[in-house]
């Protein structure tokens, strides 16, 4: 069990490319912590250097009390579970479960018993004796997992341990995961381009981009307060409406309509004002801002009906059984107090 | 019409088919039937008179069973050369970010296979004088390594490409020592290509004339593939009996390498050449 604390981290690659910059970052001991960001961000780099696969170009790593910075990946009493995870194809499920235990030079009885052990606390019986290339994707995950479990580490590094099982196998493996980190209680970092993936599974989330954090928060911070336009993109299973909007005494001003937003703004000036779709309310019975429905799209026990407002394409999130038709003259209002207005890419209120 | 259009181009299919099996199997079938002949000529043909006979022509010739220890001393000495050296280079060529790799390993390719061994004979006899090899199985272990070692490096860093390197990285993470993740890892996931490298580098340096045959003049050292040119009877003419037995012994080890490596991993050369 350990606090992971990274200081002022840079990693510069070979050419120049900074996939790092200046990385600040506290994770609290015992915390799920997701890293989540577009491919490209700096996420993965940032887990491997926790590893110690990638040497820091600058700044400190410290796991615990202990300054790993300089130390070998070995050294750092962490287990990282691969994206491919990396099971060796040559042993047994038993024998890679028990493969760090065998670094560590512990006899082949304990470790056999003990690989066992984790094996089953993982429901993993009766497939000790079978090669990865008999078993499932979702049992690879597992045995890949019971090797992790089995060394005891002090910090769990997750690279996208999800991605690789299919969609329905992906929402049952995501409740594992999220069991087995509360049972272990182990500080456990997570890599993931999946916004639903890390809204779900984490205690915080530290969204990336190029190399920097953009925003650092709870899901529901994350969800319902995007420090910045990035954040508010990247984040939701329906992209969030990023509206252009002049400030008028009181509000803001979208295409000519008001609306009330509690920000401090100077007159006539230029804002983006961001809306979730879920939380836009749509009516026939007038509103704020009217328009007419262009597209419906089903999503299950909801819609997300997309609106023209004089050009503008807003979304809105409506129950099932409550889409109006393509062409039908609709109102639009945001509920109270989910209006963020956003000055220069950065959140104002 | 149609149909007679077939049948005819079905007839031309195997009258072509039976003379191209028949190309190829005629020899093979000389080689199964004339060791036992009592007085084998050039033709096909049962054992007139079964007989071993010619093995025992072999028995007392002074130099043919040790001939064939010595091509199990070359091809094995290679092969341990070719397979270590192979392996550390390609392992070293496939995760070593190196600039100008790829056109490294084209390189050597291609001087390998341009220079071939016939052009580079005499440099090569040369310098194997110089160095004092001359007569010596290390000499001949070192032309025939150099000239495979090209292909083999080239095959096997292929093959080592589609090795994930998380196996290694999860091995390192849990602590192992470099030492360890070739042990443990690299060495067990490589074994089929190791294993194709070292069955054809032993296939190729039992069937090599020219390098032994130039670099080796005491016919005590000389391997099975050079002294069986030796075998004349006292007229001049082939000793037929003797060369067939001989080489059906001699090609016995390949068979058998053969019939391990198929079994075993099923001849697959992984990988192939990517653009």
């Amino acid at each position: 069990m350990a606090a992971i604390e990274i200081a002022g981290l840079t990693k510069v690659f070979p050419g120049n490319v900074r996939a790092l910059d200046a990385l600040d970052l506290s994770i609290v001991d015992g915390e799920f912590f997701a890293l989540l960001g577009p491919s490209g961000c700096g996420k993965t780099t940032l887990l491997r250097t926790i590893a110690g696969l990638e040497s820091a170009t600058e700044g400190t790593v410290h796991i615990g009390a202990r300054n790993v910075t300089a130390l070998p990946p070995g050294a750092r009493d962490v287990a990282m579970v691969f994206q491919d995870y990396a099971l060796f194809p040559h042993m047994t499920v038993e024998d890679n479960i028990g493969y760090p235990l065998r670094i560590r030079r512990q006899p082949k009885a304990s470790r056999s018993a003990q690989a066992r052990g984790v094996g089953s606390q993982l429901g993993l019986d009766g497939l000790m004796a079978r090669r990865p290339a008999a078993l499932s994707g979702g049992q690879q995950q597992r045995v890949a997992l019971a090797r992790a479990v089995a060394c005891h580490p002090s910090v769990f590094l997750f690279d996208e341990p999800l991605s690789n099982l299919d969609a329905r196998l992906r929402l049952e493996a995501r409740t594992f995961l999220k069991r087995l980190q509360r049972e272990l209680g182990v500080t456990t970092v997570f890599v993931t381009h999946d916004q639903a993936e890390a809204l779900a599974l984490a205690d915080r989330i530290a969204v990336m981009e190029a190399g920097r954090i953009r925003q650092l928060g709870t899901p529901r911070e994350v969800f319902g307060k995007p420090a910045n336009t990035f954040v508010a993109n990247f984040i939701g299973s329906t992209p969030m409406n990023l509206l252009r909007a002049v400030a008028v005494p009181g509000g803001v001003e979208i295409s000519g309509h008001p609306l009330p937003v509690s920000a401090d703004l100077a007159d006539g000036e230029k804002v983006t004002v961001g809306i979730r779709p879920e939380y836009m309310n749509l009516s026939v019975a007038p509103g704020a801002i009217p328009g007419v429905v262009s597209i419906v799209e089903h999503l299950g026990t909801s819609s997300l009906v997309t609106v023209d407002v004089e050009g503008l394409l807003v979304g809105a999130v409506v129950p099932e059984d409550a889409e109006p038709e393509p062409g039908a003259q609709v109102w639009l209002t945001p509920a109270a107090g989910r209006v963020l207005v956003y000055r220069d890419g950065e959140l104002v209120a | 019409m149609e149909l007679a259009k077939k049948v005819v181009r079905r007839i031309l299919f195997y009258v072509v088919i039976g003379f191209g099996t028949a190309f190829f199997a005629l020899p093979v079938l000389w080689l199964l039937s004339a060791p036992f002949d009592d007085r084998p000529t050039y033709a096909v043909r049962p054992p007139r008179e079964f007989t071993l006979g010619n093995f025992q022509e072999i028995l007392d010739n002074r130099y043919a069973v040790g001939s064939l220890v010595n091509s199990t001393i070359l091809s094995v000495g290679t092969m341990v050369v070719v397979v270590v050296a192979a392996a550390l280079a390609a392992y070293a060529l496939s995760r070593a970010r190196v600039p100008g790799r790829d056109g490294l390993i084209y390189l050597l390719l291609l001087l390998s296979s341009v220079v071939t061994g016939t052009a580079a004979m005499v440099p090569i006899f040369l310098l194997i004088f110089q160095l004092g090899l001359i007569d010596s199985h290390f000499g001949v272990v070192l032309v025939l390594s150099g000239g495979l070692l090209p292909a083999a490096i080239f095959l096997l860093k292929d093959f080592i490409d589609t090795i994930p390197r998380s196996y290694e990285e999860s091995a390192r993470v849990f602590g192992a020592s470099p030492l360890q993740i070739l042990r443990h890892v690299v060495v067990p996931v490589a074994r089929p290509g190791l294993a194709t490298i070292a069955v054809w580098t032993i296939v190729q340096v039992w069937g090599s004339f020219l390098t032994p045959f130039i670099l080796l003049r005491d016919p005590d050292k000389q391997p099975a593939a050079v002294l069986v040119r030796t075998f004349y009877t006292e007229g001049g003419s082939p000793n037929l009996g003797l060369i067939a037995a001989f080489s059906f012994l001699y090609s016995i080890p390949v068979v058998l390498m053969y019939l391990l490596a198929w079994s075993r991993y099923g001849f697959r050369f992984h990988g192939g050449i990517k653009s």
